[in-house]
């Protein structure tokens, strides 16, 4: 089985191109001022907490907000060689998560080595998946080992009705969601005292911004229950970033200006100081190293003074880099930011 | 094509503060008072907000609470469900109104 969107494809765009409508769209200032007036510029990594690896942008969806413009055409998928590389990364400087994603991490051979290895060096583990690949045939006892070695879920939801998710990723993409959850329920994720946990994750379904995290969790967790018999730990929220396929989506509806003014608008120097770049790098496919997994679809690798491939690793130079801020980052300082754990501030700033 | 509602004239608004400062203030604190968090949740407020916009028929209330509803979390059946209550409320305020009409037919009548 195959999930995946009727909508025409676009061809993989140009990073260049994208920063450039993000930079030249009337009304929103460089955010670099917005940093500069906050007396936050440059920021600066502020040491290196989380590792988050980019297995590939190989994906069975194919959804309208994908960052990655991930998909089952693509083809960019990391090496044993570079995940080893991961590994040594760990062990050698004791840096405490590692957080797995993609694309559909899954669909890389070396998931479950990746996994073991980092499990073994006593690291918690993290992977962000779609749920859906859970259900192909292949890759069903991933879910099992998952649940063997305490890793924590988090998993795409982005509403609790099949309409509004199947329009973002795809139609039967919703209750394919949801028989994997009732799966990882009877895993034990999900409920006390498993030590199991599974996050969702909501983003808003189109060009508008997402709402405070406590209020929607309490109404999913009432739904999920409710409707499907389904138990999660927490529902994290984010904010679609505007750039791949999220980008076209918003040039081709002509939401583009407005959406990227209100982010603007929205701009908080609370959330900007709390950006997860400041605490994380991110490994590509390919083991060069970026701020952050948005960096990194964009192409942004980190500052040319450190040392930018995993193999060479130097926590020393990284843990204290500035960091490569563009427009995108807007969407991480709206309201209450957003971050790959959803909002980073807890109230709404007035 | 010029037409009396124009979609860029809703980020105007601010603009009613120019001619009477400190009566858009007022206004402001009130309009930002009434939808803080209270008794009613933010998303509750966002959905009667978009009822009365659709009462007054206020293409500005309504993208703007549109939008705001999205934002709160809601859907399109709940969205469209505070659209019915609109109507109804209407409806039966003006068939509420026949009674008026009954009243003075039959104190004009024979
Ligand atoms: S958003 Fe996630 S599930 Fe959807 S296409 Fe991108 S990587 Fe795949
Ligand atoms: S997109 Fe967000 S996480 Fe990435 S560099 Fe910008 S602020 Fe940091």
């Amino acid at each position: 089985m195959s999930l995946s969107l009727k909508a025409p494809q676009r061809p993989q765009s140009d990073s260049e191109k994208q920063l450039e409508f993000l930079r030249e769209t009337p009304g929103v200032t460089p955010i670099v001022h917005k940093f500069m007036e906050a007396g936050l510029f440059p920021l600066r990594s502020n040491g290196i907490s989380v590792m988050q690896v980019n297995m590939g942008k190989v994906c069975n969806l194919s959804c309208k907000h994908c960052h990655v413009e991930a998909g089952p055409e693509r083809t960019e998928s990391m090496s044993r060689k570079t995940v080893s590389s991961c590994l040594s990364v760990l062990a050698g400087t004791g840096i405490p998560t590692l957080d797995i994603t993609g694309g559909a991490p899954e669909l890389n051979p070396n998931l479950g080595w990746l996994i073991e290895e980092a499990v073994k060096l006593g690291r918690k583990v993290m992977v962000r998946t779609n749920l859906t690949v859970l259900e192909l045939e292949e890759y069903a006892q991933l879910a099992e080992l998952y649940a063997r070695n305490k890793v924590e879920v988090v998993a795409s939801l982005p509403y609790y009705l099949g309409k509004n998710t199947d329009r973002q990723r795809g139609d039967g993409v919703f209750e394919a969601s949801i028989r994997v959850l009732r799966r990882m329920n009877e895993l034990g994720y999900g409920r006390e005292q498993s030590g199991l946990r599974i996050n969702l994750v909501y983003n808003p379904g189109g060009a508008f911004l997402p709402p405070a995290q406590h209020s929607i969790e309490t109404e999913f967790r009432r739904e999920m229950t409710r409707r499907y018999g389904i138990v999660f730990n927490k529902l994290f929220t984010l904010t679609n970033v505007p750039i791949g396929r999220f980008l076209n989506f918003l040039m081709q509806s002509g939401n583009l200006e407005d959406y990227l003014v209100r982010l603007a608008g929205a701009f908080n120097p609370a959330a900007a100081e709390l950006v997860m770049c400041r605490s994380q790098i991110s490994v590509g496919w390919d083991g060069r190293l970026y701020d952050c997994d948005f960096n990194q679809a964009l192409g942004l690798t980190c500052t040319p003074d450190v040392p930018g491939y995993i193999h060479n690793f130097d926590l020393t130079c990284l843990r204290n880099r500035p960091i490569m801020l563009d427009n995108h980052c807007y969407a991480c300082t709206a309201g209450l930011g957003s971050s790959c754990g959803g909002a980073v501030l807890e109230v709404r700033c007035k | 094509m010029s037409s009396y509602y124009n979609p860029a004239d809703l980020a105007k608004f601010p603009t009613m503060g120019e001619g009477a400062p400190e009566l858009w203030e007022k206004f402001m604190s009130y309009y930002n008072a009434v939808f803080q968090e209270g008794a009613l949740g933010a998303r509750e407020k966002a959905l009667i907000a978009l009822a009365v916009a659709h009462a007054l028929q206020c293409p500005y209330c309504i993208e703007a609470y549109t939008r705001e509803a999205l934002e709160k979390g809601s859907n399109e059946e709940q969205m469209t469900e505070a659209v019915h209550v609109a109507a109804a409320i209407r409806g039966g305020a003006a068939l509420v109104h026949g009674v008026q009409m009954k009243n003075i037919a039959g104190r004009l009548g024979f």
